[in-house]
């Protein structure tokens, strides 16, 4: 594995790890990530772990170019003999129904298998969390079974509720918040993936690994969720 | 707490304190003042604190009334302010009495204006922040622009000193900038007749220009990457999609994105972008890392060295 720093801008250098995402990579990553936070805290002002990257954003009133790259390069020597950090696993419930996940036909469709595939195929990989974005509390998580992979609609929905679990291509992610979205919906999440009210406001953190798990309408509702 | 009452919020604005650092890992964005030197000037005319929340005011067309005796600093782009009808100084610092009512007119030279009370706002920061991003939900009052009828907390405060920025120390908003970019990225993915052309071309600020980025529209540009791992965004980055046409991201941009980009604009530039209203003209100059780096300290400098006069 290269590792390759570049300039991303005046205060930011961005690592990049190769052209291609793994869970091996990510979980280099994800060294790096604890490496750095615990080498150089007194400069970093954001880390933004993804895919195949870490953009690291330094205070330039505590530094300069020179020295970050220096100490980046430090911090990231033997990376392959690290020992990997795996994350940790959360269990997310989900109630998969045509109710509750209003794509599940075109998917089952498209792969040429039932609807029952489709959410028994989902439920089968282990995720790992490569990036979080796009909204606050967003993670992006691969990889979906090529079975139930799905391009993202031609025209996104304006109102995608907030717990909707989701594919794209070969991501899957639950939705944080109402928003619009262009991703195939196929259940409803009760738990919270981003409650700013709440200490820590996320489950998940990137590098973390997620399983999902079928519950029914009764206990979607127990739970707290929301039809 | 009383402070002082929404009549009219005006098309935009904003609580913003300098903005929300360390929590791009839970996706949330930087938020804070387009222009930070405006900001900046807006806190230190009444000895704030450098992170004291103010208002971002987008266009003008603001009312509100005190419920405090207070003074209060308006800076950053031109426009007929006033209290009880009379007209008052921008970059000055201003009494306020219970009662007042305080106007800000459209802008007429820049775009974003900062308005500061002595102390700052009284705003419970989330995450470590009073900073709003509508996009997000998050901070100000409720998450959202000002509203008719909010209500802005602070203490009443009076000002030992009356102070204003020297005219010839104010900065001029015109219709055109020079835009300076540290390279990097992708860069190496667009050829050399690429940069020439990015490097040497005038681009329109367009209407679709807002607080996540700044549409411009111009040369066309191509890179040779075909699709692309979403990464890390970081400030200023100039982000050029399938259509060629490049868009600068500011502080409301997304934390991750998949589109190529040739640099980032240097901080101090993206202020200067954020006072350009649609039509303006920018270019791009390339600058060094090292060059980025001076430019920076020499500013802290130059604004350091600058002394407020008394009124």
């Amino acid at each position: 594995m290269s590792l390759n720093i570049e300039i991303a801008g005046q205060d930011a250098f961005i690592v990049y790890f190769g052209e291609e995402t793994s869970p091996a990579v990510s979980a280099k990553i994800q060294i790096a990530v604890d490496r750095i936070q615990a080498q150089m805290a007194d400069i970093i002002v954001d880390l933004v772990p993804s895919y195949a990257s870490l953009l690291v954003i330094y205070d330039l009133n505590r530094s300069d170019p020179f020295a970050v790259r220096s100490a980046l390069r430090q911090a990231l020597l033997n990376l392959e003999q690290a020992e990997s950090n795996s994350g940790k696993l959360v269990t997310l419930p989900v109630y998969y129904s045509e109710e509750s996940g209003p794509d599940l036909g075109i998917i089952a469709e498209r792969g040429n298998i039932s609807i029952n595939e489709v959410i028994e195929f989902h439920q089968q990989q282990e995720y790992r969390v490569y990036a979080i974005g796009f909204a606050p509390g967003f993670a992006y998580l691969g990889e979906v079974d090529e079975r139930i992979a799905a391009p993202r609609l031609s025209t996104p929905r304006q109102k995608v509720p907030r717990g909707a679990v989701a594919i794209a291509d070969r991501q899957t992610a639950v939705y944080p918040a109402q928003s619009p979205g262009g991703w195939n919906l196929i259940g409803l999440c009760p738990t919270r993936m981003f409650n700013p009210e709440q200490q820590p406001s996320m489950p998940v953190q990137a590098g973390d690994r997620i399983r999902f798990e079928a519950i029914d309408r009764d206990e979607f509702l127990r739970l707290g969720g929301e039809l | 707490m009383s402070g002082f009452i929404v009549k009219q919020p005006g098309l935009l604005t904003l609580i913003q304190d300098r903005g929300r650092f360390g929590a791009h890992h839970l996706g949330l964005t930087t938020g804070g003042p387009l222009d930070a030197m405006a900001f900046d000037w807006a806190n230190r005319l009444l000895g704030n604190d450098e992170n004291a929340t103010c208002l971002e005011i987008s266009f003008g067309g603001l009312s509100l009334e005190a419920e405090v005796d207070t003074a209060i600093v308006i800076t950053g782009a031109k426009s007929v302010c006033k209290i009880n009808g009379k007209q008052i100084s921008q970059w000055q610092t201003c009494s306020i009495k219970k009662g007042d009512i305080l106007e800000t007119g459209f802008a007429s030279e820049g775009v974003r204006s900062y308005l500061s009370v002595a102390g700052g706002f009284d705003i419970e920061p989330s995450f470590g922040s009073s900073s709003t991003v509508v996009r997000e939900k998050i901070g100000g009052l409720h998450g959202d622009k000002l509203q008719a009828g909010d209500r802005l907390p602070c203490r009443p405060n009076s000002i030992g000193l009356q102070l204003r920025l020297a005219d010839q120390d104010q900065p001029v908003y015109g219709r055109q900038a020079t835009l300076r970019v540290v390279k990097g990225y992708q860069q190496a993915a667009f050829d050399p007749i690429q940069h020439w052309r990015f490097f040497n071309s005038t681009y329109q600020v367009t209407e679709r220009s807002d607080r996540m980025g700044f549409r411009l529209e111009g040369e066309v540009i191509h890179s040779s990457m075909v699709g692309m791992l979403s990464e890390g965004i970081c400030h200023g980055a100039i982000q050029i999609p399938a259509d060629g046409q490049p868009i600068v991201l500011m502080n409301d941009r997304q934390t991750i994105g998949g589109y190529p980009k040739i640099g980032s604009v240097i901080p101090l530039d993206t202020a200067r972008l954020a006072q350009l209203t649609p039509g303006s003209g920018v270019r791009f100059e390339a600058i060094s890392i090292e060059q980025a780096h001076n430019l920076h300290w020499l500013e802290k400098s130059r604004y350091q060295r600058t002394q407020p006069v008394k009124v």
